[in-house]
């Protein structure tokens, strides 16, 4: 077989074909990612086939506990509204903050954190001193500044979250960063003749992929719960919209008469957030070639 | 016969791993008899590092030793961990490869040695750190008291190799175990040590195991050989036997492999495995004999320097100025390989890496095809770049683990020839890959698939794509084994006659830079102290400093080993933030003079070479 044939019979791999070939070997990675992409889609679709609204009273069944009978799934909360479309529509909230939220940061902190390592020196320490001042600012403060200026919106919600997380992103990249541009195979780039741009876009961020996949399934959870604890404050989602943390918060105060309230909202965030865990360690394997099994 | 030290009968030594059990040890027998030395040589993975730690009872957890090996007749294998610890240490003690992490960084070098002192001898604080202060003298520490209370980073790694002999000493062991002992360091300073280890042996009486993959370190220090492959015994027997009457291939492949410094020199280095055939076939069509015609002028290189800022702790402390080059210059022709030699820290890599303008230069000029790359804006050097590649030391690090082999190797088309489509692409490419013996087939492998000979020729696939006119070698065999070592240079020497390229090849190791240079420069803290042709310098050195590092290395023959002059350098290398005045040699020079502490020596030309010493005329 001569070079031409031969080179035509082989193809170049992709990452994203490889790395999911991986995740498919890693049972736990699998099944989780598949129960969060039917959970995705349930929070999506579910609600429709319900025949309750998910602001409506039921006013004849106010604090009942889940039926079929009755196809209140989930029960009812004190208002009498639907528990089962309410977990629904709190889920797309809490995914959506989770994922706009992450994504803001990851953006953010990738940009921030790989320039500041790679430039070095004296941008670098001007950089990492503005994220110190802006980690030094109270987090409360700062959304609650936002809410006055702007009023109060979802989308604000997920910025203000966002825009604090990519401070923690940057620092992690930043170091991965330094040390990577030490390594032999950067040098061999820039003897190359490969521009700076290039390096970070093709040699630097792949490399970081892995760290940052772990950290980012541990900031959606983190995320998601940030998200209800400033709807518990009251600067989260209002009435009559909700999230499952907002759920949550509910469910635990009416605990002992309508536990029904605190366990299903509960049982899909725990469930979420076991399921980002194990996405988040097979990725780490997956997006690392040492690791693949050959 | 005396009875033995250490007598190991079929030794087994398995692990289990995911990939299902590997052995890594296969049925190994020998003895150790008192007073004896015995070397143990082979490859990475021959397992000769296993057989220590079996009989240490220090394998990893997935580990298992079967087998019998017998101390003075007791049995330590299947010792249990507390019985062993009374021998470990004790009785048998143990020597690693690199002093720097087999030191506790947190503990000062009293303390250290105290604990193991306290521990088997039963000895007090104050008597313990006494004998400690001894032990330091008996390996020739001096201020002894001083360093005591000093800490590992402070010492420099020969002094950290001599605290660790002193430590596995102390008890008085009855067996020595070294592995690959002076692996770490450099020439000069591996000459000490080895000198320090007879001696201590002599003085003590202490059975030695050496284990190390340097036949000339073998050659010059042991009784005994033992030669490994693949975790079993391929030659058992006196170093004399094995080294003149070799009875296995494998040794005597081994044996040729070793470029040597004391011999004429082979046209092409013999390789353990021959590298495949189509491509001998293609060479022998090329091959001309190696000389070098007048050839047009390649690289000039003018006073180069090259200066790093090193922080100082403290806020307002300013950075001191570390000088990593000093004023060197030299010239390359086409087709020509310059060889760098020189221990750790002189400045080697940097002049590399000023050559490559891939590191600011503080003064002097680079001129590659009659243009100063400084003066080039940043367009035309990228340009440049096609004509000047880099191959670095260690192959893995070099070549980006997320990429597959056809990335890393069509990256410079990325860069050159965006315009290229995907079917000329891959010709290129697997042609360069064939060129360097490698095949279709790894262009989808990882380079973690690939062991170090191999990743090192993608390193070299990658500098060949554009057909460069100088390639910048850092240290390109260091990493690897002797048989590998052998095919990579073959590989590098051909390439040169097929494309007349230039090579500037930066190495530690005299023979191999005999092996395959033209002319030589050997450099020390920054300057260039003597530059020479090939036979010049390898027959009538000229400067004190190259004497010694030729004198240091170690030639895989047991008779002219133990006949020679075993004066080697003393002291460390000096400090490159604080060089010495004058000649930066004069610290360490059998020779200095007033002068040399107060003139800095330029270079010269004294018979056939450039010399920088003020008294090159008086030595010889």
């Amino acid at each position: 077989m001569n070079a031409a044939t031969k080179t035509s019979t082989i193809r170049g791999r992709a990452l994203s074909t490889d790395v999911w070939e991986t995740l498919k070997k890693n049972r736990a990675a699998f099944v989780a990612t598949l129960l969060l992409a039917v959970m995705s889609v349930m929070v999506v679709v579910a609600p429709i086939l319900s025949p309750y609204a998910f602001d409506a009273t039921d006013f004849d069944r106010i604090s009942v506990g889940p039926s079929l009978s009755t196809l209140h799934l989930f029960g009812t909360d004190a208002l009498g509204r639907d528990l089962f479309v309410r977990t629904m529509y709190g889920g797309r909230i809490s995914l959506m903050v989770g994922l706009v939220a992450t994504a803001v940061s990851l953006v953010i902190g990738i940009a921030w954190g790989a320039t500041a390592g790679f430039i070095g020196g004296r941008s670098d320490h001007v950089m990492m001193r503005i994220v110190d001042v802006l980690y030094a600012m109270p987090f409360m403060f700062f959304v609650i500044l936002l809410m006055v200026f702007f009023g109060r919106s979802i989308v604000l919600i997920f910025v203000a979250i966002g825009a604090i997380n990519w401070l923690d992103m940057a620092r992690i990249v930043r170091g991965q960063t330094l040390s990577l541009k030490e390594k032999e195979f950067v040098e061999a780039a820039r003897a190359g003749g490969v521009s700076n741009v290039k390096i970070v876009l093709h040699h630097i961020v792949p490399n970081l992929l892995g760290v940052v996949a772990v950290y980012v399934t541990l900031t959606i959870p983190q995320v998601i719960l940030v998200e209800s604890f400033l709807s518990f404050l009251g600067l989260g989602v209002q009435e009559p919209m909700t999230s499952w943390g907002a759920l949550v918060n509910e469910g635990a105060q009416e605990m002992e008469t309508a536990p029904w309230m605190l366990i299903f909202p509960g049982a899909f965030l725990a469930t979420t957030l076991f399921c980002l865990n194990f996405i988040g360690d097979g990725l780490r394997d997956a997006l690392d070639p040492r690791d693949r099994s050959n | 016969m005396a009875d033995a030290v250490l007598e190991v009968q079929s030794l087994n030594v398995r692990f289990t791993t995911p990939d299902g059990p590997v052995q890594a040890v296969r049925n190994l027998e020998f003895r150790v008899n008192p007073g004896e030395t015995l070397g143990i040589v082979g490859e990475s993975g021959s397992g000769k590092s296993q057989t220590a730690l079996a009989i240490m009872g220090l394998l990893a957890a997935n580990g298992r030793a079967d087998g019998s090996a017998r101390f003075k007749g007791d049995e330590l294998i299947g010792l249990s961990d507390g019985d062993m610890n009374r021998v470990r240490g004790a009785q048998i003690s143990m020597v690693f490869q690199d002093p720097m992490t087999s030191l506790n960084p947190y503990l000062t070098v009293g303390n250290q040695m105290r604990h193991v002192l306290q521990r088997h001898l039963g000895l007090s604080r104050g008597e313990a750190l006494r004998h400690a202060r001894t032990m330091l003298e008996m390996v020739r520490i001096s201020e002894a008291e001083r360093r005591l209370a000093m800490y590992p980073h402070e010492l420099s790694g020969g002094m950290r190799q001599r605290v660790m002999i002193a430590m596995a000493l102390s008890c008085r062991p009855g067996l020595l175990i070294a592995d690959e002992p002076t692996t770490a360091l450099d020439v000069t300073v591996q000459a000490q040590i080895l000198k320090l280890m007879r001696e201590l042996k002599s003085e003590f009486n202490t059975s030695i195991l050496l284990i190390t993959h340097d036949m000339g370190v073998v050659a010059g220090n042991a009784d005994s050989v033992l030669v490994m492959r693949d975790g079993e015994c391929r030659e058992y027997g006196s170093v004399d036997k094995v080294f003149y009457k070799p009875a296995d291939d494998y040794t005597r492949a081994l044996l040729a492999a070793v470029p040597r410094l004391d011999e004429a020199m082979p046209e092409r280095l013999a390789t353990v495995s021959a590298p495949p055939t189509e491509l001998g076939a293609e060479i022998a069509a090329v091959e001309k004999p190696r000389t070098n015609h007048a050839a047009r002028q390649l690289l000039t290189v003018d006073g180069l320097g090259v200066r790093f800022r090193v922080a100082q702790p403290g806020l307002f402390a300013r950075a001191q100025s570390l000088v990593a080059v000093d004023d060197v210059s030299f010239e390359l022709a086409a087709g020509e390989t310059l060889g760098v030699v020189g221990e750790s820290g002189c400045g080697k890599s940097s002049l590399a890496r000023a050559v490559l303008q891939l590191i600011p230069t503080a003064s002097g000029r680079v001129c590659l095809l009659g243009r100063d790359l400084e003066q080039l804006a940043r367009r035309e050097l990228k340009n440049m770049r096609r004509d000047m590649q880099v191959i670095f030391q260690d192959p893995q690090a070099s070549l980006d683990p997320r990429m597959t082999v056809a990335q890393i190797v069509g990256e410079p088309l990325n860069t050159f020839r965006p315009d290229l489509g995907q079917p000329e692409r891959n010709e290129r490419i697997l042609s360069v890959l064939l060129r360097v013996g490698l095949a279709a087939e790894h262009l989808n492998r990882y380079p973690h698939e690939f062991s170090g000979g191999q990743a090192q020729r993608i390193g070299i696939a990658r500098a060949l794509m554009f057909d460069p006119q100088l390639i910048v070698c850092d240290e390109p065999v260091s990493a690897l084994d002797v048989s590998i070592q052998a095919q990579i240079i073959n590989l590098l020497m051909d390439l040169q006659v097929e494309r007349g390229l230039s090579l500037i090849f930066i190495a530690h190791d005299l023979a191999v830079v005999r092996h395959i240079s033209h002319r030589v420069m050997v450099m020390y803290l920054g300057r260039a102290v003597e530059v020479a042709d090939r036979q010049s310098l390898y027959e009538h050195p000229r400067h004190p400093y190259t004497l010694a590092l030729i004198n240091a290395v170690p030639i895989p023959d047991p008779v002219v080993e133990r006949s020679r002059q075993q004066q080697p350098l003393s002291g460390d290398l000096p400090s490159p933030l604080e060089p010495p005045s004058g000649c930066g040699f004069r610290t360490r020079c059998p020779h200095a003079i007033q002068r040399c502490a107060d003139e800095r020596p330029l270079l010269r030309p004294v018979g056939k070479s450039l010399v920088a010493c003020h008294r090159a005329e008086e030595i010889e």
